[in-house]
């Protein structure tokens, strides 16, 4: 908001007046105190004295207004957790994801197996443990592979326009209009289960939402002033989509993959549930539900463990994904 | 030698022609003013030399060499532009560093934080501002943010599209100081779009008056200092101003 | 006579990361069947007093003001249910842009027998005589057809002859204007503005008139208010302004370029004075 800053705000003429002197109250109490204090005041300083003391300050500020949400404060600890979890999982876990104990098939969650045990008398608290790494890598390999594909697809569209937006968007459109998890099922069919199949499949399947929400937000970049006059300063195509779109088009980009993660985990859980995806013994949360299904009645736990996993993660994410939406979000870009 | 040229230019947007049949030449180191209502074609003319508007035919020639349709490298140490919103003019996530360092990395010039420096100061704005995001700026901060990085290049040909028009009265004055002192010491040609008459006076030493894209009058400053437009529509023009 | 506006201490705040700013730091004025006009730059709250006046500030935006009467109606104790019958029928307001102040999806006239069927009930018959009149009054030539017609299809200075004409169709008492022509053209801002002071003055109602522009606010107002910063730094008669006392708009008068300019520079305002008032 212009209101009230801008009556200071064109001051020309040096002034100590601005910024500065909030900082001076805050040396006089104790010594660690001030340590704080002045990493926050150099980290919200007014006129910052490099690039990295800039960049550093505007990550701090997304931070401090992440921390204001406790919904997204939640979803940051669960995803840590997470990744606390896959790091750690040898240690975490009490036993063996894969070691049968054929006598002991089918236990109730007790104080020796805190969730049970399944049909092969293998611990299911260590198997989810460790099946976090299956998640997490899945997760992370398809936002990788089609963030940037998308995001690429759909700059390079918006900002040519013409034949080119056609020939790509035509593409997009063929692959949106077939659902999700079908096009991801035809292609593990095609290219043999395995949870890198599944994972090449995810990614195929989502990256045309990525390329989309690329070109429309290309699209009102475009024509604006500032990458006009980079072009009159004579950058080419390569320098003004890499360098001046993309960056305005990630903080929308990392949103949508953080809220789309969530689906991410439930199509590589489907997968696994019908098979296609990661194979038997390895603990991914999908396959242990589906091998659970046939005791859902009488031994519930065994498919109910991963459930609750699966369904903690994916919340955590769209937890996240919603807080990083209201600080990120361009429109509000400014107010803060 | 003038500074830029154009002959029997006719511009157009899809299929509406917006400029017609323009004639103009614009001596170096002159500052000279279109003037007209919104529609009147002025900003396109400015666009086209720019290359940002390439459906046009005829001829333009920036200091003795002919333009082509496009945006070219070669140019943009010619002629560069300042736009009329300050507020949409600046890369929201860059900080005025990056924004005036830009066009020397694409022009492969060293001694960048040198220059940034010394534009900055050129400019009147202090070294603080340095690593600040457009939006920590004021309106009038940012324009001159954005005359620094048009002059980043040390272009002989200066295209302003209304430059103080969002701006409040006060920092209008302060940029247009600016302008004038830039001039007279880098030795600038001006083309000023404006509908603000008084700021012509200021300003230019000469102006053309448009209207549904065509030019109704060319005329000195002095004509228009002493209210001695000849055409109808500029004399109209001239009332309305001093009228309000 | 009471003053159709009275306005004692009024004070507009809003939250920032380092506590709350005014943006209005108590002001006073009072308004009878007069036009006044408010002047000030961007940031010097005046829009903020027009709206504070419609209690138009939405939270977590906060107006306190000593005393706010409209006509003996003490506008700080309404609730929103009875602000809203004042709004339009009363006190009307005319925004910058028409462009977003119209609805898209209704036609002009649909639009302007809204504003008036709002306030009162009327047969269907008198509602379109009322509508044509009023379009008549803001110099439209061809009502008929322009009651017809989507906001998209007028231009920029009928738009705001269609928001005039909407807003004073329920002949209120007080019109408030905040920049009603500086998204228009020169010769049509004239235009809008002459039809704004002539409804004013036959009707008898009050006008305030917000704007950036002195010689504007001088040429259709009788009194003016300068602001600066929250705070009312000048009062004069609209004639008088020429011979301001105060430094700032003193200022303001010398920065602006005349059309038969001389100064080889414009004196520029040494802003350090007042930033901290």
């Amino acid at each position: 908001m212009r209101v009230g800053s801008s009556a200071v705000g064109d001051l020309i003429v040096p002034s100590p007046l601005r910024g500065e002197g909030q900082g001076e109250g805050f040396f006089t109490t104790g010594n660690r105190r001030c340590l704080l204090m002045t990493t926050r005041a150099w980290l919200l300083a007014d006129s910052p004295t490099s690039r990295w003391q800039a960049s550093a300050g505007r990550t701090y500020r997304v931070f401090t207004q992440l921390l204001r949400n406790p919904l997204s404060v939640l979803g940051g600890v669960i995803i840590l957790v997470l990744l606390l979890t896959a790091a750690l999982a040898p240690w975490i876990a009490p036993y063996s994801a894969t070691g049968q104990d054929l006598a002991n098939r089918l236990m109730p969650p007790s104080a020796a197996h805190w969730m049970g045990t399944d049909e092969l008398g293998r611990d299911i608290f260590s198997r989810v443990i460790w099946g976090s790494q299956i998640t997490l890598t899945i997760v992370l390999l398809v936002a990788l592979i089609s963030a940037p594909l998308g995001l690429i697809i759909g700059a390079v569209a918006g900002y040519f326009g013409g034949w080119v937006d056609k020939i790509l968007m035509g593409i997009t459109d063929i692959f949106l209009s077939l659902p999700k998890l079908i096009l991801a099922l035809a292609f593990v069919a095609a290219l043999g289960p395995g949870i890198n199949n599944a994972v090449i499949a995810i990614a195929i399947t989502s990256w045309p939402a990525y390329a989309r929400i690329a070109r429309a937000e290309t699209l009102t970049i475009r024509n604006a002033e500032y990458i006009q006059a980079v072009q009159l300063a004579g950058g080419g195509p390569i320098r003004l989509i890499v360098r001046h779109i993309l960056p305005l088009c990630t903080s929308s980009m990392i949103i949508r993959v953080t809220l789309d993660m969530a689906g991410v985990i439930l199509t590589a859980a489907g997968l696994g549930f019908i098979g296609l995806g990661a194979q038997p013994p390895l603990p991914e949360w999908g396959a242990m539900i589906s091998r659970g299904r046939t005791f859902i009645l009488d031994q519930w736990w065994v498919a109910t463990m991963p459930g609750f996993a699966i369904i903690i993660v994916s919340l955590g994410f769209c937890f996240l994904g919603d807080g990083l939406r209201d600080v990120l979000d361009p429109k509000s870009e400014g107010k803060s | 030698m003038n500074a830029l040229t154009l002959e029997n230019l006719d511009i157009s947007y899809g299929d509406t022609q917006v400029v017609h049949g323009v004639n103009l030449s614009i001596a170096e180191g002159e500052s000279f003013a279109l003037v007209g209502e919104s529609g009147s074609g002025k900003s396109t003319i400015l666009r086209a030399i720019a290359g940002l508007a390439p459906d046009w035919e005829g001829e333009i020639t920036v200091m003795g060499e002919k333009r082509s349709h496009r945006v070219e490298r070669s140019v943009s140490r010619q002629v560069q532009m300042v736009f009329q919103d300050p507020y949409g003019s600046l890369h929201p996530r860059k900080t005025i560093d990056a924004a005036l360092s830009e066009p020397l990395a694409i022009h492969g010039i060293a001694n960048r934080g040198e220059r940034v420096e010394a534009m900055l100061t050129a400019v009147g704005l202090d070294r603080r501002f340095r690593f600040r995001y457009p939006h920590q700026l004021s309106g009038g901060q940012r324009q001159r943010v954005a005359i620094a990085r048009a002059l980043m290049l040390e272009p002989k040909v200066m295209l302003l599209d209304e430059p103080t028009s969002a701006l409040d009265v006060s920092v209008q004055a302060e940029i247009l100081n600016l302008l004038k002192r830039l001039r007279r010491e880098q030795g600038l040609t001006f083309l000023l779009v404006t509908h603000n008459l008084p700021i012509v006076s200021f300003l230019c030493d000469r102006l053309a008056v448009m209207r549904h894209g065509r030019i109704v009058e060319i005329a000195d400053v002095a004509q228009l200092k002493a209210g001695q437009l000849v055409e109808p529509y500029s004399r109209e023009l001239l009332a309305a101003t001093e009228g309000t | 006579m009471t003053p159709l506006l009275a306005v004692e201490d009024l004070r507009v705040s809003f939250p920032t990361h380092s506590g709350r700013v005014e943006v209005v730091k108590g002001i006073s004025f009072t308004l009878g069947r007069e036009r006044l006009g408010i002047v000030g730059e961007s940031g010097s709250g005046k829009s903020m007093t027009g709206r504070s006046i419609l209690k138009l500030i939405r939270k977590p935006g906060l107006v306190t003001a000593d005393r706010m009467e409209f006509d003996g109606i003490d506008l700080t104790a309404l609730s929103e249910h009875q602000m809203r019958a004042i709004r339009g029928a009363r006190i009307s307001m005319v925004m910058q842009d028409p462009k977003f102040s119209l609805n898209p999806v209704m036609t002009v006239g649909e639009q302007i027998a809204e504003a008036l069927l709002t306030h009162q009930k009327l047969a269907r018959k008198d509602v379109h005589q009322r509508v044509i009149a009023m379009l008549e009054a803001v110099r439209i030539n061809d009502p008929e057809r322009v009651a017809k017609l989507y906001p998209h299809e007028v231009s920029g200075g009928m738009g705001q002859r269609v928001m005039i004409a909407m807003m004073l169709i329920p002949e209120p008492e007080l019109l408030i204007a905040d920049e009603p022509t500086s998204a228009l053209d020169v010769s049509v801002q004239a235009q809008v503005l002459d039809i704004i002071d002539e409804l004013v003055r036959n009707k008898g109602m009050g006008l305030i008139l917000i704007s950036h522009d002195l010689a504007l606010v001088s040429r259709y107002c009788d009194r003016i208010l300068v602001m600066n910063a929250g705070t009312i730094v000048e009062e004069c008669a609209a004639g008088e302004l020429a011979n301001a006392q105060h430094p700032y708009t003193r200022g303001l008068l010398a920065a602006m370029p005349t059309i038969d300019e001389a100064r080889e520079e414009l004196p520029v305002l040494d802003r350090t004075q007042w930033a901290g008032t």
